[in-house]
């Protein structure tokens, strides 16, 4: 199931897609089991009206939590060493998501040989709605 | 976020994982998780922010028999200021960074302690949304012998209006 380093170069890249119409009931759902409750992710009447957006919005966790499903099918189960990400922009029900990873290099730490990744994820207008790392432990 | 007691349990990683929609049986099937390379059910890589569920305190969940600045009868179920602004709590604060440093990965049994270490706070003057207010938090996740399970390094953002779409 994991990587080995031998059969990966530098600059490779794996996708995958993580929601098509993203609906606003998996929101509740991970609000309900993230314990973040916050209103402006499932209750409209308070995002539209009191905060300002136009609609409720994910949370970034819940991206986050998508793009991580992404790297633990690709790295394999138990192998991530870190995983860092910075919310470039919101996403919205009905947005569809797709992740990429990309090897930037593999380091040899202590005897265990890390892949370090670039992680991205976009929505179907193309933008970066989340940008950040991973780093692997190969065989 | 601190919290004394954050107990891994098996269904808590089941409606976690159903959440962010992995299928993957390590999550639902302790057999099939014994054939794995970890040999157990795992949490998920993102499960340690449900740990919120176990702090008494946690700012985003209704508490009894308090405000809440969700909607009821009225938008937001806190009063209005008397000078019409808008509290300071319905502004909205926005999650900017979160990242994840892993020492191993928790199982059902385990049972963590969450621990507060101070972070930064910085300004930035953003385009679409007036002046930024970051704020780092930074746990770190010990398991019952004291051995640290996982760091995590939160940034969070107060924005002086809501982000332009």
């Amino acid at each position: 199931m994991a990587l080995n380093a031998n059969d990966l170069t530098t600059g490779q890249t794996h996708k995958a897609t993580l929601v098509e119409d993203l609906k606003r009931t998996q929101i509740v759902q991970y609000a309900g089991a993230s314990g973040d409750y916050n209103p402006l992710h499932t209750d409209e009447v308070f995002t539209t009206q009191v905060a300002g957006y136009p609609s409720v919005f994910a949370h970034g966790m819940l991206t986050m939590g998508m793009t991580g499903k992404m790297l633990t099918d690709y790295v394999g189960d138990g192998r991530l060493t870190k995983f860092g990400v910075r919310f470039t922009n919101q996403v919205w029900p009905g947005d569809n998501l797709e992740a990429s990873a990309t090897l930037e290099n593999i380091e040899e730490v202590d005897g265990n040989q890390l892949g370090n990744f670039e992680v991205i994820t976009t929505n179907q207008d193309g933008n970066v709605v989340l940008k950040g790392y991973a780093q692997a432990r190969l065989d | 976020m601190a919290v004394k007691k954050f107990p891994i349990e098996a269904s808590h990683i089941m409606m976690f994982a159903r959440s962010v929609g992995d299928d993957n049986d390590i999550y639902f099937d302790d057999e099939y998780a014994k054939t794995t390379e970890p040999g157990s059910v795992i949490a998920p890589p993102t499960f340690m922010q449900s740990s919120a569920q176990f702090d008494p305190d946690y700012f985003l969940r209704p508490a009894i028999g308090k405000p809440w600045f969700g909607s009821g009868k009225e938008a937001t179920g806190l009063k209005p200021q008397t000078d019409g602004e808008k509290s300071s709590d319905t502004k909205g604060g926005l999650h900017a960074e979160q990242h994840f440093e892993y020492h191993r990965h928790p199982q059902p049994g385990d049972i963590l302690t969450a621990t507060n270490l101070p972070g930064k706070t910085w300004e930035k003057e953003g385009k679409r949304s007036g002046k930024l207010v970051f704020s780092e938090s930074i746990t770190e996740y010990r398991d019952q012998n004291g051995e640290l399970v996982v760091t995590a390094k939160g940034v969070g953002v107060r924005t002086e209006r809501p982000v332009d779409q």
